[in-house]
Formats: structure tokens, C-alpha cells, sequence
């Protein structure tokens, strides 16, 4: 059954996308991450226009980031405070990154600059999550079961930035400074690659603010919520460039994905997702770096120019 | 009778077109099955038929018909990709303002054959003769190359005829032809341009409009999408929120 998306001005068969729909959130349910940076390269590739790609993925992902969300919430796993400060950063880094889409599209840059962003950030994030969780495995095939213990993060430097506030369920006194400069920085990316972020708010949560992992998943999806909203919210009104159609069929099959894909995961260890979730994020990254490197099919590219 | 039922058939056929003075004396008449290409939500790419009819010119001599479907002009940009620092970056640049959002060409014959390249290059038929104002900004590549490669990408996309298509003709008077409007077709007000040449010239010519547009809720989630961006904006997010909300409720009963 085909269907026409109004804004990406295409045809696509609703089943294609439903399916598509449903096994990234398969995927984001399995190891609790978004998605987004699975499926707007895959979207890309059924030939959805990059930015329809991108500002539909940021619609469609504060649909799974609620749905998400209010499981932590029930549990208690949100620190609000430290959410609002990251989202703080966060309304400022996607309306810079809004703002950048756009200049580099009338330059002409704008795909090369998502599959380097890809590139560079799953590159580093897959490599240093299949380090740890095949050290993990080792760890624990040694030790009878036993994980390490982390040690915690040492800050330094940091412990002397002003605007010290107490973050009590993350157990911090930290300058509102980092998370809000984290915010900042995940903001830009996600509004430019069409991401929640998630991939690195997480690590950069646990590895640079020192917040325990508990709360680290529900307070990275509470932000994602308000950053995605003001992505699509700012890629509607300056790009016309969200298919709310294309997301809601997306959302669809995202959400019975995501339920599967959960009840899935409890079957299986904490370190054997993460090293398989590593090597599925070094997988997209590796497929975009050939494409960069290896001679395309076809040299010309072509854009309509005229377009309100 | 023959020549009775001939022009009856012509009156039938171009009852529906008001720009069509059905009169004995117009050696060329042509109508489409449809003068409105509907873009509706389950819009998967349609045909039209065009049909109609040609008189014998002084001398007994039948001629040959050629359509030409073209698209509103548009401006586009091509980009090509060169190699800088082992990876492929779009380094050259060039503009046109006039090229056809959508090209077909049908003929009884092969262009070649009907008429010198300076008839079909005043009339622009065949994508050979197709006027394009290229302005290029590279180093790398010629007007040429540009002009090759928007004619190959806009053929990939299926709004420009790989091959000039066939008009099977009945009994040397009727003639008839599908020609295919792909799922992504641009909407705009498109001319459909019919010609008869006899011995390499343009003896008559007619010009049919064709509206592309789309309908219906699609149609609607474009103009509000355009013109009330900003609650546009506000209900995806509105919709996307609601949509979370409920997952996670029916899902926690489950």
C-alpha cells in the first residue's frame, strides 16, 4: 500500500515504513538508545531528502523519548534539576545547529557534514564501548560474575568553575557550567544529525559529570524531550522540513518495536548488549566512511533551487 | 460514411476541450483523459492518455506526431564531487533557472528523421535540442558535463523520457499515447505541446494545458506546513508527545 509523504513530496509503501519503524525501535528497546542515529541514515537511504530525514527523525523521537521517559519517572530515575540545566544548554546548541543545517545547505556542505559528524561520533563512541564491554566480559568471566567497580570521576579543573549547584538525586555539587556546556554541545549535534543525542549525553553523563548510572538513562531522555521538541519546532518554522506523516507512521512501528525489543533485552547481560550495540554503531560508522572514500556512481547531485 | 464517422468521433473527442475549435478545416486536434493530475494520498504515479486526430495536408500526404510534455521551468542546482584529501566533497557548482520540471517527448517517428535540428531546436523537442542556461562555477568540469549530467539525473528520477516515446497511429487519421507521470512528479501547470510536421516542417501546432496538483489532506498538511509554520511546528510536537504518552499507557497495562 503506498502512501505520499506531503512534505517529502514522495511516494513510499506504508508497510516499508512501519517495518522500517519497527525494527529500529526493536533495536532502541534492545539497548536502550534512541535510534536516531540508526534511522535517519537509513530513511537517507530509501531516498527520503537528508533534511526531511533529519527534521523528521527530531519529531519522531520526542514521541519515543516521552514514551521512555515515564517508565524512569515512575521509578524515580530523573534528576529534574540536572535535566533543566542540560536543556538549558541544550535550547541553545539546537538553535545554533538549526541555524548551522541551514547555512551549510545553502553552501552545500550539509551531507557532508552529517556523515563526517556520524562518522567521527560513532566512530568514537562505538570504539570506546566495545573497549569497556569486552573488558567487562573478561572482567567478569574472571572474576565468576563480579563487574568491576568504576572508580568515580576525579574533576579537577572543573571543581573550580563558579555557579556551584547541589544536584541531590545525581549526588553532585557541580558548577551548573559542565552539564549546561554538555547540553550545549549535544544540541548542535542532535539538530544536525537528526539525533536525540543520546549516544553521547549518556557516556558524557557518566564519564565527565559522574552521575550514577541509575539516573543517567531517564534524566538523558527528559532533556532529549525538550532539545527534539525544539529542533522540530525550529526545522518546521525555518526549513519546512518535518513530515509529520512520515513520523507518525515512523512512531507507529517504533513503539511496538521498542516493546518487543525491551522485553528481549532482560534476557540478555548488560556487557554482551553493550558489546553488540558497539559493534552495530561501528557498523553504520564504517558503511559512511566507504561511502566517502570509495568513487561514487555518480559524481552530480541535484538540488531544486527555487523553493519558497 | 467513413469521413462522417471520422468527424463524429472528432466532435466526441473534443467536446470536453474548450480550446479546441472543432472544425472540419484544423488539420491537427488532440485532447488528454484528463486535464487535472490529482496528487491524493495514495498517489502512486499515473498515466494520461493523449489522443486525437490528423488531416491530410494538400497533396494527399499525411504527416508525422510529435508531443512534447513539459513541466513549469524551474531553478536547480547541480553539484559535483571531487576528491579532496582522500575523501568526495562537492567542490563544483552550477545553476539553471529554466530547466523543465518535467520532460517527455512522443513521436510517430524518430526526431531525427522528422525535422532538421534547427526546427526541433526552435521548437525545443528532444532533450538534445533542450535550451538550458547553465552557469557553472568549476574548475573540473565543462557546461557540457553539467548539461549531461541534470538530463541523466532528472531521467533517473523518471521526469525525463530515458527514450522518446511511441504514438501508435490508427488508420493513418487517429493517433494515441500514454504518457507516464511518475509518484514524484512536480505540481505545477505543465503544457502539453502537440505538433504535426510534414516534410520537415511544423505545419500545425497545438497547446493543452495540464494542471499537476496535489489534493485532499496531503494537500492540506503541505499549505499548513508552509503557511502556519509555527502551529505546524507546535502540533508535531503536540502529536509526537500525545503519541509517546499513549504508548507508554497501553503499553504498562500490557
Amino acid at each position: 500500500m503506498q502512501i505520499y509523504l506531503p512534505i517529502a513530496e514522495m511516494s513510499v509503501n506504508v508497510f516499508v515504513i512501519l517495518g522500517l519503524g519497527g525494527a529500529v525501535g526493536f533495536m532502541s528497546g534492545l539497548f536502550g538508545v534512541g535510534g536516531g542515529f540508526l534511522m535517519t541514515p537509513l530513511l537517507i537511504f530509501l531516498g527520503v531528502p537528508p533534511t526531511v530525514a533529519v527534521g523528521t527523525e527530531a519529531n519522531q523521537i520526542v514521541a519515543s523519548s516521552v514514551s521512555g521517559v515515564l517508565a524512569h519517572w515512575r521509578r524515580g530515575n530523573v534528576d529534574v534539576r540536572m535535566g533543566l540545566i542540560l536543556t538549558l544548554g541544550g535550547f541553545v546548541g539546537s538553535t545554533l545547529g538549526v541555524y548551522l543545517f541551514r547555512w551549510l545547505r545553502g553552501l552545500g556542505q550539509i551531507d557532508l557534514v552529517i556523515s563526517l559528524c556520524y562518522i567521527v561520533f560513532l566512530g568514537i563512541v562505538g570504539a570506546l564501548m566495545l573497549v569497556e564491554s569486552i573488558q567487562a566480559l573478561l572482567a567478569s568471566r574472571r572474576n565468576g560474575g563480579a563487574v568491576a567497580v568504576r572508580k568515580k570521576h576525579q574533576h579537577g579543573w572543573m571543581h573550580g568553575l563558579p555557579l556551584k549547584m547541589r544536584f541531590r538525586r545525581s549526588q553532585l555539587y557541580i558548577s551548573a557550567i559542565i552539564p549546561a556546556t554538555i547540553g550545549l554541545f549535544v544540541g548542535i549535534l542532535a539538530a544536525l544529525m537528526g539525533v536525540g543525542g543520546g549516544f553521547i549525553m549518556v557516556p558524557a553523563m557518566i564519564y565527565l559529570l559522574g552521575m550514577p548510572t541509575s539516573v543517567v538513562v531517564g534524566t538523558s531522555l527528559f532533556q532529549i524531550i525538550f532539545v527534539t521538541a525544539n529542533a522540530t519546532f525550529l526545522q518546521s518554522t525555518m526549513n519546512h522540513t518535518v513530515d509529520v506523516v512520515l513520523a507518525l507512521l515512523l512512531l507507529l512501528g517504533g513503539v511496538v518495536g521498542a516493546q518487543v525489543g525491551a522485553r528481549f533485552g532482560v534476557k540478555l547481560k548488560g556487557e554482551q548488549l553493550r558489546s553488540l550495540l558497539a559493534l552495530m554503531v561501528l557498523g553504520v560508522c564504517l558503511k559512511l566512511l566507504f561511502d566517502m572514500v570509495t568513487v561514487p556512481n555518480e559524481l552530480f547531485a541535484v538540488g531544486t533551487g527555487g523553493k519558497h | 460514411m467513413r469521413r462522417l464517422l471520422l468527424a463524429l468521433s472528432l466532435l466526441a473527442l473534443c467536446a470536453p476541450a474548450p480550446f479546441v475549435p472543432a472544425h472540419a478545416a484544423e488539420p491537427l486536434v488532440a485532447d488528454l483523459s484528463k486535464h487535472l493530475v490529482a496528487i491524493t494520498t495514495g498517489f502512486a504515479g499515473t498515466d494520461v492518455l493523449l489522443f486525437g486526430a490528423i488531416e491530410e495536408v494538400d497533396g494527399g500526404k499525411t504527416g508525422d506526431v510529435v508531443v512534447v510534455v513539459r513541466g513549469p521551468n524551474r531553478s536547480e542546482t547541480l553539484r559535483r564531487k571531487d576528491r579532496t584529501a582522500g575523501i568526495w566533497i562537492n567542490s563544483g557548482i552550477a545553476k539553471v533557472d529554466n530547466a523543465p520540471s518535467f520532460y517527455q517527448v512522443a513521436s510517430t517517428r524518430p526526431l531525427d528523421q522528422l525535422a532538421p535540428p534547427a526546427i526541433l531546436g526552435r521548437h525545443q523537442i528532444g532533450l538534445d535540442h533542450l535550451d538550458l542556461a547553465l552557469r557553472v562555477k568549476d574548475g573540473g568540469a565543462d557546461t557540457a558535463e553539467y548539461r549531461k549530467a541534470l538530463i541523466r539525473l532528472n531521467q533517473k528520477k523518471g521526469l525525463y523520457g530515458d527514450k522518446v516515446l511511441e504514438i501508435g497511429m490508427l488508420s493513418q487519421r487517429l493517433f494515441r499515447t500514454d504518457v507516464h507521470f511518475p509518484a514524484n512528479v512536480p505540481v505545477g501547470v505543465y503544457m502539453v505541446e502537440v505538433y504535426l510536421m510534414v516534410g520537415g516542417q511544423v505545419v500545425s501546432a497545438q497547446t493543452t494545458p495540464l494542471v499537476v496538483s496535489k489534493i485532499g489532506i496531503g494537500a492540506d498538511v503541505y499549505d499548513f506546513a508552509h503557511q502556519q509554520a509555527a502551529a505546524y511546528g507546535i502540533i508535531a510536537i503536540a502529536l509526537a508527545a500525545f503519541a509517546g504518552w499513549l504508548a507508554a499507557i497501553v503499553f504498562k497495562k500490557a
